[in-house]
């Protein structure tokens, strides 16, 4: 009951004292808001460049052309032996008349050209096209179906896939480091910030230690306003996330460059960066006064 | 009985400067005791020592039961709970009414409301301040504001009150006030020591009188002995 007593007055001075050092306390929610805004932008970035590199990965398929008078039984061997490889997703296969049915369909040109083909002219090959879970290991899987029996000629934009992983994983790599820095920068900015804020209320925890409050509850009231500092703080950069990225995706039609590059669908991947930002912003106001008071209770 | 146990306290701070020697002292409860002495003699370190602001480098401070001197950081709310403290400068908090800066050290302690609500009411009639409990400090005069930090002071009636020069800002006027205050205060059985160097008020008081100089007891005046040299 009295400990009760003592957190809601705890609440209450906590929210009345926002508003008294209301020119300090706008000093501390603007430090946050902006830093928020910024580390938005970074989750944002980061989270769409891994998803760009996901859904190129996803995309990239081995294709495997296999001889020409290739049997049916055959066909089955390979297709068991591609699917004992491992990091496999998927195996599909296009028999010859398939394949020939596919680019008829795709374009005239080609339709009227190929119309003229009998059976021993068509020069395209039945294909097995494999997508595989890990792109790293491209290059071996690619190596081990061309050694296969009856496959004849295996591509897989080698070369060019490389370069793309490379740069792709450095550009992931780059984006995570900044979002962990900006975190690590916007906590110490914080903390710094409200230890301003409370180096002018020293005479306020000086009194309370005079009449006899003890150490946690002269930080408690402290710490409930570090997170009133963070909830308020994070409200901008919400509205800003939220609106600004629904605008974003609508504008692009979800679509940046090419369709390969797809933007993130704003539902539920905003509410979550959202929820992130709100998380963020209470617990760098709590750990920024809780520093920023503790050094005060060293007598 | 007594309230207060000094035994051997030496005080030296960090810089090498020594402000207490040797000192050993007893106060009985219900006394009302002066701690004199030009300045640098060690006065308000002592008064400091008793709310533990300050920790003596050696020797034992017993304040009501309490080992002062060994009183860790994180306990000191134990022995604040149980003392009142005035200070020269009334520390108190400006952005808050009369009623708000008393009432906060009840509120600490987790009264509930209506209790909290008719100490406070009585303690600031007891000063005479009854009809300013809205007001803000920086509305009221300097002998004013000191009241309410002695009404801050014992609202949770402690058995000891401290005063640090609290008369030190104030004319002679005001001062002649406090002291009326005070020995109601006393009166009504809290032991009060003040540290002051307002010599005229203390004679006038008739008091026990501590001489401290050069952090040694001078002079130990027994009630009423004390007569202040007119330089």
């Amino acid at each position: 009951m009295k400990a009760f007593r003592i957190l809601g007055r705890n609440i209450r001075d906590s929210f009345k004292s926002v508003f008294r050092n209301f020119s300090l306390s706008l000093a501390s929610i603007s430090c946050i808001t902006i830093t928020l805004i910024v580390m938005s932008l970074a989750i944002i970035l980061s989270y769409n460049v891994n998803n760009f590199v996901e859904l190129v990965e996803r995309d990239v398929t081995i294709v495997a052309f296999l001889d020409n008078d290739v049997t049916d039984e055959e066909v089955d061997v390979i297709r068991d032996s591609i699917d004992s490889l491992g990091y496999i997703d998927t195996v599909t296969y296009s028999s010859k008349e398939e394949v020939t049915t596919e680019i008829k369909n795709s374009s005239e040109t080609f339709s009227n050209i190929m119309a003229s083909w009998d059976e021993t002219d068509n020069p395209l090959q039945p294909t097995f096209q494999v997508k595989v879970t890990d792109i790293d290991q491209i290059g071996n899987i690619a190596d081990e179906i061309k050694n296969m029996e009856n496959v004849d000629i295996v591509k897989y934009g080698e070369g060019m896939i490389e370069q793309l992983v490379k740069v792709f994983d450095t550009v992931r790599k780059v984006t995570i480091g900044i979002v962990i820095a900006l975190v690590i920068v916007t906590a110490f900015l914080i903390a710094n910030t409200i230890k301003i804020t409370i180096f002018s209320r020293k005479r306020e925890i000086e009194i309370m230690r005079l009449v006899g409050a003890s150490n946690t509850n002269i930080k408690i009231p402290f710490i409930l306003e570090g997170l009133f500092l963070g909830a308020l703080g994070s409200i901008i950069p919400i509205v800003v996330s939220v609106y600004g990225y629904n605008a974003l995706y609508n504008n692009f039609d979800g679509q940046v460059i090419s369709p390969f590059i797809k933007l993130i669908a704003p539902q539920p991947f905003i509410t979550l960066v959202s929820l992130v930002l709100l998380v963020i912003g209470i617990l760098v106001g709590m750990f920024g006064s809780w520093r920023a008071v503790r050094k005060y209770l060293k007598i | 009985m007594d309230l207060i146990r000094i035994r051997n306290v030496k005080k030296q701070y960090k810089n090498g400067v020594i402000a207490i020697y040797d000192l050993s002292l007893n106060i009985a409860k219900g006394d009302f005791v002066f701690i004199i002495g030009p300045t640098g003699c060690g006065k308000s370190t002592l008064g400091k020592m008793l709310y533990r602001e300050e920790r003596p480098t050696s020797g034992e401070i017993i304040v009501g039961g309490l080992n002062v001197a060994k009183l860790k950081n994180r306990k000191v709310y134990k022995l604040r709970r149980k003392i009142g403290v005035v200070f020269q400068d009334f520390k108190l908090l400006q952005k808050q009414t009369v009623y708000e800066n008393v009432a906060f050290a009840l509120e600490v302690l987790g009264l509930p409301k209506a209790e909290i609500h008719s100490k406070v009411l009585k303690v600031l009639d007891l000063v005479g301040l009854k009809n300013k409990a809205k007001n803000y400090p920086t509305q009221l005069s300097g002998g004013e504001q000191q009241r309410v930090a002695i009404a801050r002071a014992i609202v949770n009636g402690p058995k000891l009150l401290i005063c640090d020069e609290p008369t030190g800002n104030l004319d002679e006027g005001t001062s002649k006030e406090i002291m009326k205050v005070l020995e109601e205060i006393n009166k009504l059985g809290t032991t009060i020591i003040m540290v002051t160097h307002d010599t005229e008020l203390v004679e006038r008081a008739k008091r026990r009188v501590i001489l401290l100089d050069s952090g040694r007891i001078l002079k130990d005046y027994a009630k009423g002995t004390y007569r202040h040299e007119s330089v």
